[in-house]
C-alpha cells in the first residue's frame, strides 16, 4: 500500500527526516512509534499529500506521490494531531460536509453518516455543536469524519494522545475494527503500548532516522531476556537470596531483588526451588518479560518522557 | 456530476458551510458586522446632520449624503468578520482535513467569498432599510440604480476578497486585526461624512487619493443623481484593483501554507 525510500525533508537547517525507507502492506496497521521531534507528524503529513518532500520516492496504492497527489487524495483519510473537526457546526452537519466533499450521493452519505454516528456512539450529540465536545467525543467525529468515503488507507496522527483510559480504549477497538474490514492503518504514536497492542508492524523513529522496523515480537526479541523481580519482608532476607542467587540486582530501599531469568516455567521452578532450599521466605514474586519501554530504550539511548506529561502539555497547548 | 463541474460542486459545499457557520449564532453575527455601521449612521446624521444641512456642498438633506458612504463603511465592518472566519479554518486543523481531501482547491476560498458577500449584501439592506426609515431618498433612474447595484457588488466582492487574503496571511486574529484596522479608519479620511471640500489640504489630500472617496462619490452620484464626472473610472479601477490584489494574494498564501 505505501512505499517509501529514501525520505528526506528538512524546515531550513534544520533536518526533520533523514532518509526514511518504509514498506506498509494492504490491510495491516503500521504504527510509527518516536519521541516528541522525532519527524512523525512530518511523515503523515508528507504521505497524507500535505507537505512536499525534499528528496525521495514515495508510492501509495501505486500512485506516485509527485505525479498522481488526486489520485492519492481520493484514497486517504487523514485524522491530523489536532482535531480537525468543525467546532461550530453540529457532530451531523460535519459529517454531511464530509459526504458532500467526498462527492457521494446524497442518501446514501446520509445513510453512511447515520450509520458512523451510530457506531461511534455520537447520535445523542449529533445535533449539538462540536464546540460542546468532550476531547474523546471530537476524536472520534475526526475518525468518522475520515471514514466517509470509505477510504482505503487511513492516517492517524497520535489518535489517543489527550484521550482518557476509556476513550483511548474505544479509540483502539475502532482502528482493530477498521483493520479487520480491510482498511490499511497508518498510525503515529508516543506509547509504546499502543504500538504493541494495534500493530502488524512498527518502525522506530528517533531524530528523522528509522532505527529499527519489525512487529512487535521482532522487535522485543533484540533486548536479551526479562527479569524476575522478588519481594522481601527484611534486609537479612534480602542479603541471603542475593547471596546464594546469581546475577541479581538488589535495591535496599525497597527490598527488592531483581534476578535474569526469561519466564519460562522451567526457569522459574528452578529459582523457587533455590529459594527453597536456602529457606529464604519470599513476599511478593513478578515476572517481567521484555516490553516496547525496553526496546525503545535499548534502541535509540534514550528514556521515553512520561506520557502522562506530554498529554498534559499538550493539552495547555490547544 | 462529472469532473468539470466539481470546482463549482465544491464552492457551493463551501459556501453553504459559511453560511451555515453565520446562521449558528445569528445574534453575534448581526451584532459584529452591523452594529459598528448602524451606530455610526445614527450618530453621524445626529453630530453633522444639522451643521452641513445648511452646507450648498452636500446639496440636500444631510441623510442623502450619509447614505453611501455608509454602505460602503457596512462592507468595510464586514471584512474583519469574513477574514477572522477563515483565519480560525487556517490555525485549525480542518484545513488540514480539507487539503488531503480531493477537492477542488479554490472551493475553500470561494465558499468564503461568496458567504461573506452575501452576508454583506444583507447587512447593507438592512442599514438602508433603517437610511429609508431616516428619511434617505433616491432619484435614480432605473439605469443609474441597476449601475449602483453593479458597484456595490463589484465593491463588496473586491473587499471580500482582500479580507480572505488578509486572513488566509495572517498568523494569528492579532495580525488579521492589526491589518484590517488600517482599513477600517480609512473611511473617516474620506467625503464619507463630510465633503473633502471642507478639509484642511493635507487631510483633503489624502481623502482625495484614496480608494474609498472615488467609490463614495461614485455611488451618491449615481443614488443622488448628482453629476457623475470622471470619478467613476477611477472608482472601477479601484475595485478591479483590490479585487485582483486580493484574489491573487489569497491564492499565494494559501498555497505557501503548507505546514499546518
Amino acid at each position: 500500500m505505501i512505499n517509501v525510500q529514501g525520505l528526506r525533508k528538512a524546515f531550513g537547517k534544520q533536518v526533520v527526516l533523514d532518509g526514511i525507507d518504509l514498506h506498509v502492506a494492504d490491510g495491516s496497521i503500521f504504527s510509527l512509534l518516536g519521541p516528541n521531534g522525532a519527524g512523525k507528524t512530518t511523515t503523515v503529513q508528507i504521505l497524507s499529500t500535505l507537505l512536499q518532500p525534499d528528496a525521495g520516492s514515495v508510492s501509495i496504492a501505486g500512485h506516485d506521490l509527485k505525479r498522481e497527489p488526486e489520485a492519492i487524495r481520493r484514497l486517504i483519510g487523514l485524522t491530523g494531531q489536532f482535531s480537525a473537526v468543525d467546532t461550530v457546526l453540529t457532530g451531523q452537519q460535519n459529517l454531511l460536509l464530509m459526504v458532500n466533499l467526498r462527492h457521494m450521493d446524497r442518501r446514501a452519505g446520509k445513510r453512511r453518516a447515520d450509520e458512523l454516528l451510530e457506531r461511534f456512539e455520537l447520535v445523542d450529540a449529533a445535533n449539538k455543536p462540536v464546540s460542546s465536545y468532550s476531547g474523546g467525543m471530537r476524536r472520534k467525529l475526526d475518525l468518522a469524519m475520515s471514514l466517509i468515503g470509505n477510504p482505503r488507507l487511513i492516517f492517524l496522527d497520535e489518535p489517543t494522545t489527550g484521550l482518557d483510559p476509556r476513550s483511548r480504549q474505544t479509540m483502539w477497538e475502532l482502528i482493530t475494527e477498521l483493520a479487520a474490514h480491510g482498511v490499511t492503518i497508518f498510525l503515529t504514536t508516543q506509547y509504546l503500548e499502543e504500538a504493541d497492542r494495534l500493530s502488524n508492524r512498527i518502525g522506530v523513529l528517533d531524530k528523522g532516522r528509522l532505527v529499527a522496523e519489525g512487529t512487535p515480537a521482532d522487535l522485543k526479541h533484540r533486548i536479551p531476556g526479562g527479569h524476575v523481580e522478588l519481594q522481601f519482608a527484611d534486609a537479612t532476607s534480602l542479603d541471603r537470596a542475593a547471596q546464594s542467587l546469581s546475577s541479581t540486582v538488589r535495591d535496599e530501599n525497597t527490598l527488592m531483588l531483581r534476578v535474569a531469568n526469561d519466564g519460562s516455567v522451567e526457569a522459574l521452578r528452578h529459582l523457587l526451588d533455590q529459594l527453597d532450599s536456602s529457606a529464604i521466605p519470599v513476599t511478593g514474586l513478578s515476572v517481567h518479560t521484555p516490553d516496547l519501554d525496553d526496546v525503545f530504550f535499548a534502541l535509540t539511548a534514550q528514556p521515553t518522557a512520561q506520557p502522562t506529561a506530554k498529554t498534559n502539555e499538550k493539552e495547555a497547548a490547544q | 456530476m462529472n469532473s468539470l463541474t466539481y470546482p463549482i460542486v465544491d464552492s457551493v459545499t463551501m459556501l453553504r458551510r459559511t453560511l451555515a457557520h453565520m446562521l449558528s449564532n445569528p445574534v453575534v453575527t448581526i451584532l459584529t458586522t452591523i452594529g459598528t455601521p448602524v451606530i455610526l449612521l445614527v450618530l453621524m446624521y445626529n453630530l453633522f446632520g444639522g451643521v452641513i444641512q445648511a452646507n450648498s456642498a452636500t446639496s440636500g438633506s444631510y441623510i442623502n449624503y450619509l447614505t453611501p458612504g455608509m454602505i460602503l463603511i457596512t462592507g468595510i465592518y464586514s471584512t474583519g468578520w469574513a477574514a477572522l472566519r477563515i483565519n480560525a479554518d487556517m490555525t485549525q486543523g480542518i484545513i488540514a482535513r480539507f487539503r488531503s481531501m480531493s477537492i477542488s482547491r479554490s472551493a475553500v476560498l470561494n465558499g468564503h467569498v461568496i458567504g461573506s458577500t452575501l452576508g454583506t449584501l444583507t447587512s447593507i439592506t438592512v442599514v438602508l432599510g433603517l437610511a429609508y426609515l431616516m428619511g434617505f431618498r433616491s432619484a435614480a433612474t432605473p439605469v443609474e440604480l441597476l449601475a449602483a447595484l453593479g458597484l456595490i457588488l463589484l465593491y463588496v466582492t473586491a473587499i471580500m476578497w482582500l479580507a480572505i487574503a488578509v486572513g488566509v496571511w495572517g498568523k494569528s486574529p492579532d495580525a488579521v486585526n492589526g491589518v484590517l484596522y488600517l482599513v477600517y479608519i480609512l473611511p473617516f479620511f474620506s467625503s464619507a461624512f463630510v465633503p473633502t471640500t471642507s478639509m484642511t489640504p493635507v487631510v483633503a489630500w489624502i481623502a482625495t487619493n484614496q480608494p474609498f472617496t472615488p467609490i463614495i462619490d461614485t455611488l451618491r452620484a449615481l443614488l443622488t443623481g448628482a453629476p457623475l464626472g470622471d470619478r467613476a473610472v477611477v472608482a472601477l479601477a479601484w475595485c478591479l484593483g483590490i479585487g485582483l490584489v486580493g484574489f491573487i494574494w489569497s491564492r499565494i498564501a494559501y498555497n505557501r501554507s503548507t505546514k499546518i
